[in-house]
């Protein structure tokens, strides 16, 4: 294959493997502190995309200019997710804490579809795809085969360093060390003074801000979005999460890009057409379950998230 | 508050007037009781039901609606004809474009021995469910808006006909109109699908058989996202033109992914995604894209000035639709049947099966071996200022604004 075309398919692969990645993130930190599955996290990214949306239609409205209105949706869509898995972490996922954990991933799974029909019925022709507005610069940088576009490096920038900002996050500070204490025994942890509801809400903020980035990171590279968008993603998203190990937060990462590299190969790579693509990739991912469990980076009890 | 007593009750209830007290009433009693007389008298005719059945009902309800109005016109314009042997009667039956429902519904129609024949179907896959229910009963049917070619081509019953056009038909003048704006390399998406396959199937054979050459074929579900790998090949493959075989929300999304990864070619659909949802979804995006249909606006149909006349003058408060015209048709046709031979299902049927160049408002309408009209009509479009127009009337066709080369 052409070196060029090879760059690009690779380029190609890696913006996939970052939206990825931030939403298996989500998932991965949701296990880790309360060995919950919550399954309404796809349509959180999607709710996080719409919530930009209109925060750029009324941004632009107002005569904004791109910069500022691109930070505008940003922290709209951010803080609205952060608030939306505050809530959902405070009345759906915490009181059932004693319950089965197969109450929960049902309780979150009917609280995806109410978010995505929601949408659906109350955002003005809620049914059809939206255009997201192209407010990233347009131009790219040509080598032959291989096209670098500005937005590309941009949102590559963003997802790369929103990933970063959460290692940082759970490594360097007092709330990370609070998340790690209470992934590990939730019990011995509120006995040492750390506020055990106060963490799983600020955790599940934190899952929820990034599934918000992702949605506006997919918005930004696909100039589209659509009320079903997350049904998709939450189940890529899940699956990178469990081919990572689930609770490992470099696991996620991890399965992200490796969920990415399998679709891009099976739609380059193999002989037949390209309609098996995620045949292929979530073939491949029941064969890693099989090989390995508890995932590529299984989480070692003594360490969690 | 004070509490309701026996004594608030109002001494006497209001009732409905008395006719003996009011003589305007006896009056108009009398009045009606002539009126009868003479309707009877009038209706000496025979009345033959006919059922229509579509979706009235759900998403895609505003065709069904349009095709009842079109076909309840029919029956009102012929009702006053006085050179009509039988007054016609049309039940309207709600298919919902499910097909369990619509098998329901083609089952109470079919087993209604006074019903002589249906007009029947927008959506294709009810269709597909009902047609063995029309055949085991007898029932003669006309198709009046579904599509898919083995409605009237995977089966040999003699009594489902179809007015309007398959997307055989569609992909056929697609590809020759394609190949006369002199393009010549095609690379094909296609949702994986049973409608976004037959496009692929049928477009594929009428490109080659017309000189096209297709450089690649990609199947894709019909829910995924990124089509970076997919467009990165495709670029590869330097295509004049991308045939897009789906619809709308899928569409949208190719169609602005082919801008984010530089293809530049034609984005040719079908009639899937010929909807004002896909011109909003791309914006300044969608100018240019081309995209085929069945049938054709009732302005550019033969009769299509009569029908809207009448149409308008019959005051429905649903517009009749794409298929409408058809829907009218169907019923002239199945009531000229009737008028021919007599309220019997089977010599309506023998009657339908041998229609030969028939006048309607869509057109001369012919079946072949399979009852299927031979003569379709297949209407071009454009998206045009972010509009979908017919291409005879834009400026593409004027020469005014080039296509993508």
């Amino acid at each position: 294959m052409d070196p060029a075309l090879f760059a690009q398919h690779l380029l190609n692969g890696v913006m996939l493997g970052v939206i990825y990645a931030l939403v298996a993130v989500g998932f991965t930190l949701f296990f880790g502190v309360l060995d919950v599955i919550k399954f309404s996290h796809g349509d959180v990214v999607m709710l996080g995309a719409f919530t930009a949306l209109a925060t750029s239609i009324a941004a632009s409205a107002a005569g904004l200019s791109s910069p500022v209105i691109l930070a505008a949706m940003l922290l709209a869509a951010i803080v609205g997710m952060a608030l939306v898995g505050m809530l959902m972490a405070r009345y759906l996922v915490l009181p059932l804490r004693n319950a089965p954990t197969l109450n929960v991933l049902l309780v979150t799974l009917m609280a995806g579809t109410v978010i995505r029909e929601g949408v659906r019925l109350f955002y003005p022709q809620g049914s059809n795809p939206k255009p997201f507005p192209r407010l990233l610069p347009t131009g790219a940088f040509e080598f032959g085969a291989f096209t670098l576009r500005h937005d590309s490096i941009v949102l590559l920038v963003l997802g790369v360093g929103a990933i970063v900002f959460v290692h940082l996050l759970i490594v360097r500070t007092r709330l990370g060390l609070a998340i790690r204490a209470v992934a590990q025994d939730p019990e011995t942890a509120s006995a040492m003074g750390i506020p055990f509801r106060g963490t799983v809400l600020a955790t599940f903020a934190i899952g929820s801000a990034l599934a918000a980035l992702a949605g506006v990171v997919n918005g930004l590279y696909y100039s589209e979005v659509s009320f079903n968008m997350g049904l998709l993603l939450g189940a890529i998203g899940f699956s990178a999460a469990v081919i990572g190990g689930l609770g490992n937060v470099y696991g996620a990462i991890l399965g992200g890009f490796v969920f990415a590299a399998l679709q891009t190969i099976g739609a380059v790579a193999l002989p037949f057409a390209s309609a098996y693509k995620d045949v292929f990739a979530f073939g491949v991912v029941i064969l890693l379950m099989a090989w390995k469990p508890g995932g590529l980076l299984a989480e070692r009890s003594a360490e969690r998230v | 508050m004070r509490g309701l007593t026996p004594l608030d009750v109002p001494p006497t209830l209001p009732t409905v007037p008395d006719p003996e007290k009011n003589p305007m009433s006896s009056i108009a009693r009398a009045l009606l009781v002539v009126l009868l007389a003479t309707a009877s008298v009038a209706s000496a005719k025979d009345t033959v039901r006919i059922a229509f059945i579509g979706p009235l009902t759900g998403g895609v309800s505003a065709n069904g609606l349009g095709g009842r109005n079109s076909a309840q016109l029919a029956v009102k314009l012929r009702n006053a004809d006085p050179k009509a042997k039988y007054s016609y009667e049309l039940m309207a039956l709600d298919d919902e474009c499910k097909p369990n429902v619509g098998v329901q519904v083609a089952t109470k129609a079919a087993a209604d021995k006074n019903v002589i024949a249906a007009v029947a179907h927008y959506c294709s896959t009810v269709a597909m469910g009902t047609v063995d229910v029309y055949h085991r009963f007898g029932l003669p049917v006309v198709i009046w808006g579904a599509v898919l070619p083995d409605i009237t081509y995977a089966n040999d019953f003699k009594e489902i006909h179809r007015v309007n056009g398959t997307m055989i038909n569609q992909n056929e003048t697609a590809a020759k109109f394609m190949v006369a704006q002199k393009y010549k390399r095609w690379a094909i998406i296609h949702d994986t699908t049973d409608y976004g396959k037959g496009h692929n199937r049928y477009f594929a054979e009428y490109l080659q058989k017309n000189g096209g050459q297709i450089l690649g074929t990609f199947g894709v579900t019909a829910d995924q996202q990124d089509f970076s790998a997919e467009l990165t090949r495709i670029k590869e493959l330097k295509p004049e033109v991308i045939y897009f075989g789906g619809i709308t929300p899928l569409g949208v999304r190719i169609r602005s992914q082919m801008d984010k990864f530089g293809v530049k070619a034609v984005f040719q659909g079908t009639s899937g995604i010929i909807s004002d949802a896909f011109v909003e979804g791309l914006g300044p995006l969608a100018e240019g894209v081309v995209a085929f249909r069945e049938g054709a606006p009732a302005e550019k149909l033969p009769g299509g000035k009569y029908f809207n006349e009448q149409y308008a003058k019959a005051a429905y408060s649903d517009p009749p639709e794409a298929y409408g015209p058809f829907a009218f048709a169907a019923a002239n046709l199945v009531m000229d049947a009737v008028e021919k031979v007599g309220p019997d299902r089977k010599k309506v049927r023998n009657e339908l099966n041998r229609t030969h160049d028939y006048d309607s408002v869509v057109g001369k309408i012919s079946f072949d071996d399979h009852r299927q009209n031979a003569v379709p009509l297949i209407t071009k479009f454009v998206v045009q200022g972010g509009k979908w127009l017919v291409w005879e009337d834009s400026e593409y066709a004027a020469g005014k604004r080039p296509l993508v080369r």
